[in-house]
């Protein structure tokens, strides 16, 4: 190279500070452009974009001015249920958000590893029956054993669940896409008949029994208010995954795997043995997912339990550049929108559904950054682009 | 695109070779306890050849001895699992049939004894269920065979069939609930194929984004316009049976293959015509050119990106016809995630099939298969959960993609962007 040293050192960091920037810009102009789409297909179903978006936002963190009058009445007369019915949103809000890290979290670990888990979905609901199952089955132990008991449960049997389409990747070249979708339906029909037949409880409906005490998740307000620990948990697992991904060896074999397999397996790497490693540790955090959901929240399991998280986790992942701490901030997100689209289902009768387009479109744009950057105008910085994923190697 | 057959040592192949002989084995020895030890002995199982509607000649039914047939499929279970571990087998396929054979007559022979199991009704039934996901298989073929992977046909099937539906209740006509679901399976193919090829995002991606928007865009216009007015939205009614003259009348055959709906017809004419193109025409070779060797394509003058616009959205109304066949081919209305997963099935009869159109048809009757066996052993009352038997067409493809896709050889530059 003909260049001398010093101007391409600057070129270098005038690259890596643009690309911060659109590292965070394009993913905040993705979010944006798919709520603008998703106001056109309300109002062209015929629905009122303030009122719909109204209900979102406030159900997704509560009103300020009950926020104030809360706290107002908290101070005055030391009467705290002003205050928590202004929260309630908000929290909520985090409540929904603490599966999406964890189910996020799985999908990332894949991608870093050049693997792509859809099976989410179904390492969930196996984890979360797993997790309901020994919390409900197995009686008089104290707490602080058997509530990590039932969290493990819940990590294992996602983590067998997704560990059985690294194995067959890994061994015979069968597709993990084609595969983690099968591992879905095959979860969900085994959930109908555990929740129709051996685990369903007394009673006419096909829900499990609620797990015992000893195994919920502490909450950290007075009922109605469902925030819990699970959310500690995830944000401490997120860190983990971090620690994990970038400061570990084996963090940085996967990473290399993903980034290109030839290389890696010239250098000594084993391949087989980190793909059947990233799909059970990716089950194991969608296991995990589930378990938080099912002891810290619901305390038991119903049909449709899983419902939409598989797909979530993917646009997650991408929201997130499958950065642990990307997935977090994206997590944190989705939390609020799901929650707030309950409300704006409830309030302004649009289907809750409309999510999942604007999740879809959202990782069109995430996906092709040039829609984003030709629609807003934004100068190209090249860099270097992740590999996702890899046809039907 | 790391290459599977490096993962494929001799060590590897003796072991898959010991690993089918064990299983073949164990398999006739479950046969044996399963199900010949709890038939009784002298009872008859009746495979019904006549379908009670039909136009063809009748003719006697098959009466076969139970336990003697039972026996008869776990002694050639261990015949061949033993002969395989002796001499080796080289066709996976054949190994995977013999297990599925052995497995599905015993299966069959036990749950049906002492009652009659209409096996034209049967084998009818899996054409018809085999539709969706063959038509899914060739979307796949035609679009991956210019080295175009979309994994988006269950989006593009969900949503083509609800504009079926809407469209045929709205004009009251199905023919044009038939075209609108082609030119919608067109569009959303040509969003893909604009995605991927000019914005070169990656496929897998790109089709997953899809299959989220299809089924976020049919639930929504489910939930808040058709839920509310089906009748005037969500109720065409569904395609007439054909009867096509002299051949309906020929027995078995006549009622599986000669009386169905146009779909069905549509979708056979399909396979044949997909055979022909791709191998057979200009625009075929360059098709298969554009799949394996772009760049030596592009040199010789083939537009790469023309071709693949061409295939991907021709893909996408192959995959709008089998939309439609979910809504104005079967049920006549449309319900929320109604393809379950057939899209995906239709993806792993491609590969059985070996990205070839025959073979991708093949291999979806499997599937249809697998999919009216669990129907059918519902209605015998077999005792076994109805969940596990739903389980069944998921749990073969799985088995089919782990046993055959080693050595199915995709087009080689399947999944990779091309850029000038």
């Amino acid at each position: 190279m003909s260049e001398t040293v010093s101007p391409k050192k600057t070129k270098q960091e005038h690259e890596r500070s643009t690309s911060l920037r659109q590292e965070l810009l394009i993913p905040s102009l993705a979010v944006i452009s798919g709520l603008i789409i998703g106001a056109i297909i309300i109002a062209v179903s015929g629905a009122s974009v303030v009122d719909a978006y109204g209900a979102l936002f406030k159900g997704s963190f509560g009103s300020l001015s009950e926020f104030i009058a809360g706290i107002k009445s908290f101070t005055a007369t030391g009467d705290q249920t002003e205050l928590l019915k202004a929260i309630y949103p908000f929290t909520e809000s985090l409540v929904a958000a603490t599966p999406y890290i964890l189910a996020g979290l799985s999908v990332a670990i894949g991608f870093r590893c050049g693997l792509f888990n859809i099976g989410a979905e179904g390492q969930l609901l196996i984890g979360s029956l797993c997790a309901v199952f020994v919390g409900y089955s197995v009686k008089s132990l104290p707490a602080f054993i058997h509530l990590p008991l039932s969290l493990l449960a819940g990590a294992a049997g996602g983590a067998v669940w997704g560990m059985v389409p690294g194995y067959l990747k890994a061994r015979f070249g069968a597709h993990e896409v084609v595969n983690t979708i099968m591992m879905n339906w095959i979860a969900f029909r085994l959930s109908d008949w555990l929740l129709s037949g051996p685990m369903k409880s007394p009673g006419f409906r096909p829900v499990t029994q609620n797990v015992l005490a000893t195994a919920e998740l502490p909450r950290f307000f007075a009922a109605p208010l469902r925030f819990n620990w699970g959310f500690v948990i995830a944000l401490i697992v997120a860190y983990g995954v971090y620690w994990f991904l970038f400061k570990t060896t084996l963090g940085f074999e996967i990473r290399s795997v993903g980034a290109n397999p030839d290389a890696a397996k010239y250098a000594g790497m084993n391949i087989i043995r980190n793909f059947v490693f990233v799909m059970a540790l990716a089950g194991g955090l969608a296991g995990l997912a589930g378990a938080t959901q099912v002891l810290g929240v619901d305390h038991w399991v119903g049909q449709g339990f899983s419902a939409g998280y598989g797909f979530d986790a993917i646009a997650l992942a991408l929201l997130g550049k499958s950065h642990p701490f990307g997935v977090v901030l994206a997590a944190l997100l989705f939390g609020f929108l799901r929650s707030g689209a309950t409300d704006m289902q409830s309030m302004a009768g649009i289907p809750i559904d409309i999510i999942s387009i604007i999740q879809g479109l959202i990782i069109v744009f995430i996906a092709a950054p040039d829609i984003i950057r030709w629609i807003y105008r934004i100068r190209t910085a090249k860099k270097d682009e992740m590999v996702l994923t890899r046809g039907w190697g | 695109m790391t290459n599977t057959k490096t993962l494929i040592t001799p060590a590897s192949a003796k072991r898959a070779q010991i690993l089918y002989g064990v299983v073949l084995i164990v398999l006739g020895l479950l046969i044996y306890l399963l199900f010949v030890r709890t038939t009784e002995a002298g009872v008859t199982t009746t495979f019904g050849l006549n379908l009670a509607n039909a136009q063809a000649i009748k003719v006697p039914d098959l009466v076969v001895p139970a336990q003697a047939t039972v026996l008869a499929m776990a002694a050639i279970a261990i015949f061949v699992g033993a002969y395989q571990l002796a001499r080796g087998i080289p066709s996976t396929s054949t190994l995977i049939g013999v297990i599925a054979v052995t497995f599905i007559i015993a299966f069959l022979t036990w749950s049906a004894q002492d009652k009659s199991f209409s096996l034209t009704g049967m084998l009818s039934s899996s054409l018809v269920r085999a539709t969706p996901i063959a038509l899914a298989a060739l979307c796949g073929v035609i679009s991956e065979r210019s080295a175009v992977i979309n994994i988006g046909i269950e989006g593009i099937m969900l949503m083509a069939a609800q504009v079926a539906v809407v469209t045929a209740t709205v004009s009251g006509n199905l023919y044009v609930g038939l075209v609108s679901a082609i030119i919608v399976g067109g569009l959303v193919a040509a969003f893909h194929a604009y995605l991927v090829i000019h914005f070169k995002v990656d496929q897998t991606i790109s089709s997953v984004a899809i299959n989220i928007i299809g089924t976020g865009t049919t639930s929504f216009i489910s939930s808040r316009f058709l839920q509310k007015a089906t009748d005037t939205l969500n109720n065409s009614g569904t395609f007439p049976i054909i009867s096509i003259p002299v051949l309906s009348k020929i027995p078995v055959l006549g009622p599986v293959l000669f009386e169905n709906n146009i779909i069905v017809y549509l979708m056979l004419l399909l396979v044949v015509i997909m055979n022909i193109v791709i191998f057979y025409t200009p625009w075929g070779l360059r098709t298969r050119a554009v799949g394996e060797h772009p760049k030596a394509a592009d040199t010789l003058g083939v537009n790469v990106y023309l071709v693949r616009y061409v295939n991907v959205i021709i893909g996408g109304m192959i995959a709008g016809l089998g939309g439609a066949y979910f809504t104005i081919g079967s049920v006549g209305r449309f319900d929320e995630v109604m393809t379950s997963g057939k899209g995906f099935i239709g993806m792993a009869a491609m590969i059985f099939g070996k990205w070839n159109p025959i073979g991708a048809f093949t291999s979806s009757l499997i599937f249809g298969f697998a999919d009216s066996l669990q129907v059918k052993l519902q209605i015998l009352k077999v005792p076994i959960p109805s969940e596990f038997l739903l389980m069944a067409p998921y749990i073969v493809t799985m088995i089919i993609l782990t046993g055959v896709v080693g050595r199915a050889i995709p087009p080689a530059a399947d999944g990779k962007p091309y850029e000038k």
